[in-house]
Order: structure tokens, then sequence, then C-alpha cells
């Protein structure tokens, strides 16, 4: 049915194009369009260019305008800020590039359209223009490489001792996160002890491991650096967390990690936004299969006062799961009760 | 190299006296040694081509648009992957995705573009009666074509075609289990890439060998057209870089299938913990991308080629800076190779190796910045003639400066730990690599379709089908700037699931209208190129009054192209509008000796010249 009305459709419009064609091809030939070099149409065109550049230009700069609130999304952390100037000064750099070369380009083509009388500058080199260039947009780059050179250095250097640590995992297709608990040592892990209840692989050999626990969502301190550990358990995902500025891959086998400084809380957000409903969301960036799209984590971040009573509300993951108990060494079975709170 | 060309010349002579009246359909048409025929061969299939990887674009931009939409009409075509409840399956989706980019990216813009052009005009452009090899050019098509097939044979598959993106990434790629079009799919979709790099690598061997070998006397490199130029760069860059894709697919298929592990590490999926240790998936990265950049060239140099001999013919201009051209096609052609890189700023690459290809990625901008400058010098003072050929150059250097701005955002790797992988890179890619090189491509069926052909395609149909498109690719490709700024992932299916991303689907609806006019469009070119085939208007000899050599040819240039002797190159290819000529163009075939009028003080010594050879 729908097969068949397309190709009516099709067939139509290939009719109508077939018709609208022969005619003006006679018309063409009766008015001896074919032996002019340019025909009328050489003038409309230059004219729709013009046009083009113009109605193009309002629009672009009315949208942008006008729109501005809607695409530019808040920032969120203290290197978000820099990145976010050095983007908006590249843009005007380039939007003033932009707007001048567009300019030249639709308004050359208008202006040397062609005119039967006059003839073209016979203009082949000029190497005083090709040096000023070269060297212009070279010195304009080296000062916005070098800027983000600047940024670059300072996002990716190591973190600061005292960083919050935390741990995230992408799996098909979802995230997971993992707090070191109070020793503030994330346990071993290995990929082969993964189960359907230790998801993370966490290795019981290890005593940094007793009182990690992985809460359902992240919470992180305003004002303090936070590191993330970054893994993937089956395939390649990418941590992407917009108003943080943060985007990281994740990789089995190869471990990644991301610190930054989140300097608003969520319900400051709130407030900014004037949406009492604002989250802060982690997404996943990195094709990962059918539930790429669906790879939501909420991030909640707090004062740090409120962080440090909610991770000390946090149950440990072997209390919650004692079966796991029985993975520990016997030397350490002591330690671990100790740890996960719970006194013989 | 004249040593070589009359050799071949005198064999060709014979040949034609012996065999050219007894030949078949299948030897004339099929499999053809001829690399007019071979263009052609190339053309169809690119275009065949760009049509389906269009149609897929405009299916997914259906559910984009409207992801409400009831799609239970698709089920005749798409069968299964349309779920009960009239929705595209999210792994289809993806499948769309893959394919389209594979599709446009190889299929149209590299084998329909550069198998198209180059073939076509290196030989007519430089003199030359045929390729190097005739045979290997006919190898180079029908290895394409085989490619062709077994990528078109992947869509009708149980699993359905490869479904991890363009770029295929490891572990996605080489795990059956994390995907279904990583099954079957994926075997094709390498088998067919293998076929297609030996069709690109034997079609660059022709290339480069007969640019260097078989010009005409006279045609000395200093008077090439830009054309050959960016054919000849373009068919060394390929040369280079596509048999290390080739080593990528190669060990990716050894971890598929025979237990490797080049890319895979402690993988657990479906409830299994992989024997795989030690493998790296960026490994897989830096090998694809050291080809996936310099493609990005492959297909761009070919068309910015094009432009420069279509903007100077029809702005009655000597392309300006002609040197300086050059200059930049080679910088752009060495950078290319040492800039990969800045696809994985956020891989967990070391930063340190961030830096260098920040700022050797900045550096490539700049030849493309001469290249903008030069062509709009090019028009400046010139008498511009409004071809649809003209205005698809204007177009693809209108695109080509918005694309190519937004690369110095996406290059500064502290901006692009925001921007990647978001839709600003979709609308950065998509004008300055997609929409630059199909309007080249464009540009040139549009400005050689009358040596091809014979005929004129129509010109008002092309002027409908241009301002069509341009105002349609714009409309699709630019708004996706904004929705990348609002952070927007892409490769996503629907953006319902989280509320960062939960505006914009007005402007994502516009973005589906306009492309599926853009699409719509498409069908008038198709028509208006079909129809001049066999009803154009006769072609004049020079439709163009254009000043290569392809223009000297019959009408309908035969086997070996030029009937008699092939023609001497005297000039270089830009004489349009020199003062005190009689007509605005001077084609190259005439020699100084014959322009006194015009010749400007250094030529005049090239008159002598000229004479004492005519006499030795
Ligand atoms: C009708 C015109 C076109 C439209 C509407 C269109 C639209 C799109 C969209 C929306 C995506 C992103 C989908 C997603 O991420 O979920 C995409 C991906 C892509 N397109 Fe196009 N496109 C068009 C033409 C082209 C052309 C001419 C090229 C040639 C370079 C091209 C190359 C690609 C590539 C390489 C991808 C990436 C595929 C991937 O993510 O693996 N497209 N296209
Ligand atoms: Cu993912
Ligand atoms: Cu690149």
């Amino acid at each position: 049915m729908v097969v068949t009305v397309i190709l009516i459709g099709l067939v139509l419009i290939i009719a109508i194009l077939a018709v609208v064609y022969r005619i003006h091809s006679l018309v063409d030939v009766a008015r001896g369009n074919h032996k002019k070099k340019v025909t009328g149409s050489n003038g409309v065109n230059a004219a729709l260019l013009f046009a083009f550049l113009v109605l193009s230009m309002i629009s672009l700069i009315w949208y942008s305008v006008s729109r501005f609130d809607v695409y530019s999304l808040p920032v969120a952390s203290e290197h978000g800020i820099s990145t976010d100037n050095l983007f908006w000064v590249t843009m005007a750099v380039t939007g003033i590039v932009f707007i001048i070369t567009q300019i030249l380009l639709f308004y050359f083509s208008y202006r040397y359209r062609y005119r039967t009388k006059s003839k073209a500058l016979f203009f082949p080199e000029n190497n005083r223009l090709e040096m000023i260039w070269t060297i212009v947009p070279a010195i304009v780059l080296a000062v916005l490489i070098f800027s983000g050179l600047k940024i670059w250095n300072q996002v990716t250097a190591d973190p600061p001792e005292e960083a919050e640590v935390l741990e995230i995992m992408g799996y098909q297709f979802a995230w997971k996160t993992r707090y070191p608990g109070k020793d503030g040592q994330l346990g071993k892990y290995d990929y082969r002890l993964i189960d359907a209840t230790n998801e993370f692989g966490i290795d019981f050999r290890d005593k940094a491991a007793f009182d990690d626990f992985t809460p359902r969502e992240i919470h992180i301190p305003k004002g303090k650096p936070v590191l993330l550990k970054i893994r993937a358990r089956d395939v390649l995902h990418s941590v992407f967390a917009p108003h943080f500025r943060l985007k990281m891959d994740a990789v089995p086998g190869m471990p990644t990690s991301f610190w930054f400084i989140p300097n608003k809380t969520t319900e400051e957000m709130r407030i900014e936004t004037g949406n009492p409903d604002f989250n802060y969301e982690i997404a996943c960036t990195e094709v990962c299969g059918r539930g790429h799209f669906s790879m939501r984590m909420l991030v909640v971040v707090e004062e740090p006062e409120a962080y440090e009573k909610w991770k000390s509300e946090q149950e440990p993951w072997l209390s919650k799961n004692q079966d796991y108990l029985a993975k520990v060494p016997e030397d350490l079975q002591e330690l671990a009760l100790i740890k996960i709170g719970i006194d013989q | 190299m004249s040593t070589k060309n009359i050799e071949l010349e005198a064999e060709l002579h014979e040949h034609d006296h012996d065999h050219e009246h007894h030949q078949s359909f299948i030897t004339k048409y099929i499999f053809s040694t001829d690399h007019k025929i071979i263009a052609k061969q190339y053309l169809f299939t690119g275009i065949f081509w760009a049509f389906i990887g269009g149609l897929l674009s405009v299916v997914f931009r259906l559910q984009l648009g409207f992801p409400d939409m009831d799609l239970e009409w698709l089920r005749p075509f798409f069968g299964k992957w349309i779920t009960i409840n009239g929705k595209l399956d999210p792994e289809f989706y993806l499948a769309l995705v893959t394919m389209h980019g594979t599709i446009m990216v190889f299929f149209v813009l590299t084998a329909g573009l550069s198998g198209t052009f180059s073939n076509y005009l290196i030989p007519l452009q430089i003199g030359a009666r045929d390729m190097a090899s005739g045979f290997i050019n006919m190898l180079s098509y029908w290895f394409f074509f085989a490619s062709s097939v077994v990528m078109f044979i992947s869509f009708f598959i149980e699993t359905g075609p490869a479904s991890g993106g363009w770029v295929v990434y490891p572990p996605l790629s080489a795990l059956p289990q994390a995907m279904s079009g990583s099954g079957l799919g994926m075997t094709m979709w390498l088998t067919a890439m293998a076929l297609f790099i030996a069709s690109t690598l034997l079609g660059g061997i022709n290339y480069i060998t007969t640019v260097i070998n078989l010009r005409t006397k006279g045609m000395s490199f200093s008077r090439l057209p830009l054309t050959i130029w960016a054919f000849l760069l373009t068919a060394i860059i390929g040369l280079l870089s596509f048999p290390v894709l080739l080593a990528a697919a190669l060990l990716l298929i050894l971890d598929r299938s025979f237990g490797t592990s080049f890319y895979l590490a402690e993988i657990f999926i479906n409830g299994e913990a992989l024997p795989n240790m030690g493998g790296s998936p960026i490994l897989y990265q830096h090998l694809f991308w050291f080809l996936g950049h310099p493609e990005v060239y492959i297909v761009l140099l070919p068309a910015l080629g094009i432009t420069s001999e279509v903007i100077a013919t029809n702005s009655r201009k000597p392309i300006f800076g002609y040197r300086a051209m050059i200059g930049s096609m080679m910088g752009i052609t060495i950078l290319s190779f040492i800039v990969w890189a800045h696809h994985m700023f956020v891989t967990g690459m070391n930063p340190f190796l961030g830096s260098i290809f920040m700022l050797l990625t900045l550096i490539i901008a700049v030849p493309s910045a001469v290249k903008v400058f030069n062509y709009l010098t090019t028009l400046w003072k010139g008498n511009i003639v409004f071809t649809p050929a003209m205005l698809f150059s204007i177009g693809l250097v209108s695109f080509f400066i918005s694309g190519g701005l937004t690369g110095i955002f996406l290059g500064n790797s502290a901006i692009d730990i925001q921007l990647h992988d978001t839709y600003f890179v979709v609308a950065h890619f998509h004008l300055v690599m997609g929409s630059a090189a199909f309007f080249g491509m464009m540009a040139g069926v549009y400005h050689w379709f009358p040596k091809m052909f014979g005929r004129m395609m129509d010109e008002k149909l092309g002027y409908v089908h241009f301002w069509l498109t341009f105002i349609g690719i714009y409309l699709v490709f630019f708004p996706m700037h904004y929705i990348g700024i609002a952070g927007f992932p892409r490769r996503y299916y629907s953006f319902t699931n989280f509320d960062t991303f939960s505006m914009f689907t007005d402007l994502n609806a516009f973005v589906s209208v306009a492309a599926i006019i853009t699409f719509g469009a498409q069908i008038i070119f198709a028509f208006n190129f079909l129809y001049s085939i066999f009803k154009g208007r006769i072609a004049p000899a020079n439709p163009w009054r254009s000043n290569t050599l392809e223009w000297t040819t019959p009408r309908n240039p035969g086997h070996g192209n030029w009937p008699g002797k092939i023609p001497e190159v005297y000039r270089w290819p830009y004489d349009y509008s020199k003062p005190g000529a009689k007509e605005d163009f001077i084609p190259q075939n005439i020699p100084y000796s014959q322009t006194p009028e015009s010749n400007l003080p250094f030529e005049k010594d090239l008159v002598e010249k000229e004479k004492a050879e005519k006499e030795s």
C-alpha cells in the first residue's frame, strides 16, 4: 500500500519534471539563449546569493541571541569556567572571521557577476598577500593554542592529594559507582571475580575493599577536588557530565580518570536555572550498543557537611552481602567484621 | 616521459586498427579498460550509493525529529527492525547510522568522487591516451563493485549490518554478544572494507604513475591544472594511509575469529569473563585514525581541486596564487598524517600526547585558511558566470569556511573535552567534509557532464537543485551546532531519558523536515542527470570556454582520447582574461608564438624557446 503510494508519487514527480524540462528547453532554443554567453539567470543567481547572505546572517544572529539561554548550558565546575571562557573567546575570533569571509564570498560573487562589457582583472599572484594571510592566522591560532594548552595542562594535571576518590564503572547499559569507605582506599578488583551480585568484581582478599560502598547515585562535595576513577566492564563507554564540562572514556582493561572541582550544589543550580527539578546527570558518549542512549546516572552536589553526613550513613557493600565474607581470607575475617561494623 | 608516450601511442594506433570495431558490449561498457568508461562506472555506482546513504539518513532523521511517529509503513522495507509498536529498533538505528557513515565517506565521497574524477580527468587533462595500466584500473573498479555487493547484502542478513559506528571501535565491534550487528554484519563490513582498500590502492597506484609518467610534451608540473595536483596528492595520501586501515581491520578480524587479543582485555560480558588479556582498544583507535584523519582530506582535496578549476574558469580569472594553492595542498598532505590523535583527546591517551596533537592540528588550519583567501581573491574583480558548477563551488567554499572554523574549537583539546562526540562534531564534519566534498562532486558532474556524455545538463534544473540543496544543507547542519553546544551526544536513538537533553524537540523536527526536502531535491538532480544523458542539448566543443586539454578532444572522445596526435602544452591552464588577448581565455595548447599580443615580458623569451624546439 505505502509502497504503491510512494511509487506513484515518484512517477508523478518525474513526469512533471519531464514536462517542465521539455517546455523550457524548447523556450530556450526559441529564444536562442544557448548561443549567449550568459542568460538572464546569471543576474538572478547573483541577486539570490546576495539575498542568501543577508537573510542567513540575520537569522543566524537572531537565533543565536534569542535562544542563548536555551543552548548555553550552565557550568558547574572550576575548570569548566576556563574552558567555557576559551570556548567563547574562540567563538568571538572565529565568528568575526566567519562573518567577514562569508560576506566577501557572497558580496564578491554578487558584485563581480558577469557583465558583457567588463573584463576580469588578470591578477595571478601576489606574494605579499599570501604572506599576510599565512602569518596572521598563524599568530591568531598560536594564541588560541597556548591558551588551550594552559587550561589543558591544568585539567589533566595530577589530582591533589586530598581529592575525594570514587569509582565509576560503565557496562551495558548503565553506570555503577563505588566509594572507598572510611579507609579512603578503593579495594582491588579483578574482572574474573565479577558475578551477578559482585558486579564490580571486588576482590575481598584486599582489606581495603571491606568498607567500600556502592550507592545508587553519586554524591560529591562542593568546592573540593573530586577524582573519578573510570573503568568499563564490557565495551567502551564514555563518562560525560555536561554541566561539569567533563568527559573521559571508560576503557576495558585500561582504567582512566578525571578530576574536577564542582562549584555549585544541586540546590544552587535549581535556583540558578529556575528549575526545581534540576539534577546533574551523567550520560554515555561512546557508542556502546542498543542502550547507549539510556545510560543515565544522577549526581548530587552537596555542601561538604551534608556530603560527609551522607557518606557516614552509607552501608558497606560487604555488610549488605555477607555471603561474600566467605571470600575473605581467614586471617582477615576479624578485620572485615570490624570494618563492616559487625562486632561479635 | 615523452618517449613512453610515443610508444604507447604507436601501440594504440595499431590497436585502433585491429580491434576497435569488434568490441562487444561487454568489453566496451562492462569490463572496460578505458578510463572514461571506468570513470562513469564509478560515477553511477557513487550516485547509487549516495541515494542509499541519503535515504538511510532520512529514516533516522524521522526517528530523531518525530520520535512518536508511527513507522509501521516502513515494515515492508525493514521487516523485523520495526518493533511491534511501530518504532525503529534502537539497535537498527545504530546500524542505519553506521551504514550511512560508511557509505557516505567511503563509497560516495572516496570512490564516487576520486574514482570518477581522477579516472576521468587525469588522462584528459595531462594529455594521455589512457591510464598507465588500463587493466589495473578495471580491476580497481571491480574490487569496488565487489565491495559494494558485500556491503549491500549485509543489509539483508538476519543479524543486521554492522552497527558500531563507522569507526567500528572494538570491543563493541569485536564481540557478537555485545550487539547483533557485531556478528555476521561486522564480518561482511570488514570483508567489504578489505576489498575497498584493495580497490583504492590499485586506483591510487595508477593515478600516481599516470601523472608522473604520461604527461604530454610541455605539461610540466608547474603547468598541471590544480585538479590534477589534487588528485595526485589525494592518491599519495590514500596509498600511505589505507594500508594502515587494512592492518587495523586485519587485527580486528584476528580478534573476532581467531581468539587473539590485540584490542581486547579484561572483558566481562553476558555473564561471562572472557579469557582475553593485555590487548588495547586504544591501539585500534590509533590505527583507525591514522587512516581516518587523512581520509578527511582524501574526500576533500579532490573537491578543492575541482573547485579551483571551476572557480577560475567561471570567474574568467586565473586562480589566485597557483603556487600557494599547490603549496597549501602539499602542506595539508604532510600534516594530515600527524594530527590523527585529535580524535582521541579524551580516550585516556597520555595528556602530553594530547598537547602535541593539538599543536599540530591547529597548524593544519593555516594552509586551509590560505586556500579560502585564495578563492576569495580569485572571485574579486572577476567576471563571474554562474553555471550550476560555479554555484556549487561557491557553496563549497561557504561550507568549507563554516565547517573549517568549528574545527578550531575541536582541535583545541581543552574545548574538545565538552564538544567531543556531541552534535557539534556532527555539524562540523558534515559541513567541512560531507557537504563540501559533496558539493565538489556536484560541481564536477555539472562541469564535466558535457565532456562525459556529449550533451548539456539543464541549467535551470541545476539552479533549482543548487538552491534547494544549499539552503537545505545549512538548515540541516547549522542548527546542530546549537544542539551540540547544549551537550547532546551523537549516536543517540532518543534524548528523552535525560532532563539535560529535553529541549530542542522543535529544532530537531525542523532539521528533519529540512533533511527530507534536501533529499527530495536530489531527485531533481537524478532526473536532470539521466534525462540529459539521452535528451540533453548537444554540447559544444568547449562549453565553458575553458583552457584545459580535455576540451580539445572530440565531442565524444573515443578510445585513446585524441583521434590524431596528442596536443602539446605551452602554457599554464589559467590564462583567463589576459590583457591584450582577443578572447578571455587561451587554452593550454596554444603556443606563445601565436599570442604575441598578450605575452608577458618573461613569456616573450619562451617564444624563442618554442621556435628552437620546433627546429630541433
Ligand atoms: C541528506 C544528507 C545527510 C543528513 C541528513 C545526515 C545526517 C546525519 C546525522 C543526523 C548523523 C548523526 C546520527 C547520530 O549520531 O545519531 C549522521 C552521521 C554521519 N554522517 Fe551524515 N547526513 C547526511 C549526509 C552525509 C554525507 C554527505 C556524509 C559524508 C561525509 C555523511 C557522513 C556521516 C558520518 C561519517 C556520520 C557518522 C556516522 C557514525 O556516527 O558512525 N553524512 N548523519
Ligand atoms: Cu555506554
Ligand atoms: Cu581528524
